[in-house]
């Protein structure tokens, strides 16, 4: 027996689609957990404490237990509660709230990192409340948010492959499956994680291109 | 008799079980310098961020130019929440500086200077800069506009942070040990520019340890001690000897700082 990517290779139709549904799901999930973990993040700081201790409480969970099981749960343990869902939007509310909880500490993180002091001096300026999130604390926190955040959204990546368990068509379920016809499982699996390494390359880049950018339009022009 | 620019009665600031402040009664005038001096601990800061709405005060009452500051009490101590809007209204006629500077690092110092004239008073972009500039000339820093805050001198830092609490244009300005962060020669340029703000007819309400400067610049120096105004009074009478005990014992402490001329 040999090793011959070429038998998976010549698949890159199915490939191709696989790859597809994983980028679709992944930013999807990535983008919708950034703006739900900032309203959760938002919500606790400001919200009270009862507020504070609830979200903080869902949040625990949803770090505490295993997506796979979480994914389990909401794909087969839903329709107990009335819940059916096809196994593409349950993959992907499921990857919004896995990432919400992680994204809201990312925020929380970058609420307590900017100064008390930058706070209370917009106050004492007469600005809202929404005016110092929006115009002092987020644009603050960005830079420092920024590489962590990244660096979730490549944790996401990967995680999004326990999708394949529950038959959504993404990209591991594809090549495996695809392994599996061809007798070739080794070649498979190898092509998968070639492919999932690219697209963490490409994000990195694209994050620290990013950063580049932000701390120079900070500290640019003398 | 006018009214006073800021008239604290009866106020109390409790920690928990702290009490921080006890029945606080002082008039600022208008157009005056009043200088709070008093050791560490002694609540003269906490009283300055009660004055900023930055520490919600237990009990008793503020006015800012007769308006009542956050909460209103009736003669009965009843106390009454003031609505966001107006609270906001009230703040900004007084202008706050602080020890740290506390400048928002990812603007430069025109951006600092006229962010709220932009945000708050809904000022044109181009009207707001140039009325930031005015406030920056003011404090000698137009050459420094397009200037982040990290590329900044503290003292210069202090200055734009002067000019930016002077960018709403408040009757009152608050500074909070505005120079304690400083390294002694930066610390001139600082109080130099109090001393213009001081000619101009400014009120100012200071916090400090420049006994110095309160003793040359103030008009009116208060003495806090453990929470108590222990007395309040023009800088010749509270200065001039025999000296209150409790003063005479924290000048001492100052003797080599700029206070020896009143020794």
């Amino acid at each position: 027996m040999m090793f011959d990517p070429q038998v998976i290779i010549e698949k890159l139709p199915e490939i191709a689609s696989g790859l597809f549904v994983t980028l679709w799901l992944w930013i999807a999930g990535v983008l919708g957990g950034v703006v739900a973990g900032f309203v959760v993040a938002t919500a606790r700081r400001f919200g009270g404490t009862l507020v504070n201790a609830v979200l903080g409480a869902v949040v625990e969970v949803l770090r505490g237990t295993p997506f796979l099981i979480q994914i389990f749960l909401l794909y087969y343990g839903g329709p107990f509660v009335g819940l059916m869902l096809d196994p593409i939007p349950c993959g992907l509310i499921g990857l919004t709230v896995y990432s919400a909880a992680y994204y809201s500490e990312v925020f929380r993180a970058g609420y307590a990192s900017v100064p008390i002091g930058h706070v209370e001096a917009a106050a004492c300026l007469g600005m809202t409340r929404f005016q110092t999130i929006s115009r002092i604390q987020v644009p603050e926190m960005a830079l420092i948010v920024l590489p962590p955040a990244i660096n979730l959204a490549v944790i996401l990546l990967k995680e999004s492959a326990v999708l394949s368990i529950i038959t959504v068509p993404e990209l591991t379920a594809t090549v495996s499956a695809i392994g599996s016809q061809q007798y070739a499982f080794l070649e498979a699996i190898f092509i998968l994680a070639i492919v999932y390494w690219i697209i963490v390359e490409l994000t990195d880049r694209l994050g620290r291109m990013a950063e580049n950018r932000l701390s120079r339009l900070r500290f640019s022009k003398a | 008799m006018s009214v006073p620019a800021i008239a604290i009665r009866k106020l109390v600031k409790r920690f928990g079980e702290t009490t921080v402040l006890q029945d606080i009664d002082l008039e600022i005038p208008e157009g005056k310098v009043s200088c709070l001096i008093g050791p560490s601990g002694s609540g003269k800061s906490t009283l300055l961020r009660c004055l900023a709405f930055l520490e919600e005060a237990t009990s008793g009452m503020i006015t800012i130019n007769g308006e009542a500051l956050g909460f209103f009490e009736d003669a009965n101590g009843r106390r009454e929440r003031l609505p966001a809007n107006q609270i906001r209204t009230v703040r900004t006629k007084t202008g706050m500086v602080f020890q740290q500077f506390n400048l928002w690092p990812h603007m430069t110092a025109l951006g600092n200077v006229s962010e709220a004239l932009k945000i708050v008073r809904k000022v044109p972009k181009a009207e707001a800069e140039e009325r930031a500039m005015t406030q920056l000339r003011k404090v000698g820093l137009e050459n420094r506009a397009g200037h982040y805050p990290s590329q900044l001198s503290g003292g210069q830092q202090q200055r734009v942070a002067i000019a930016r609490a002077l960018a709403l244009e408040p009757k009152i300005m608050l500074f909070d040990e505005p120079t304690s962060a400083l390294d002694p020669e930066l610390t001139g340029e600082v109080l130099n520019v109090m001393r213009d703000l001081a000619s101009d007819g400014m009120t100012m309400v200071v916090v400090t340890h420049e006994i110095g400067f309160a003793a040359s610049v103030g008009q009116q120096i208060s003495f806090l001690d453990h929470g108590r105004l222990l007395f309040s009074g023009p800088p010749a009478e509270i200065f001039a000897k025999p000296r209150h005990p409790r003063l005479e014992q924290f000048l001492d402490t100052y003797l080599d700082r700029g206070a020896s001329m009143l020794a």
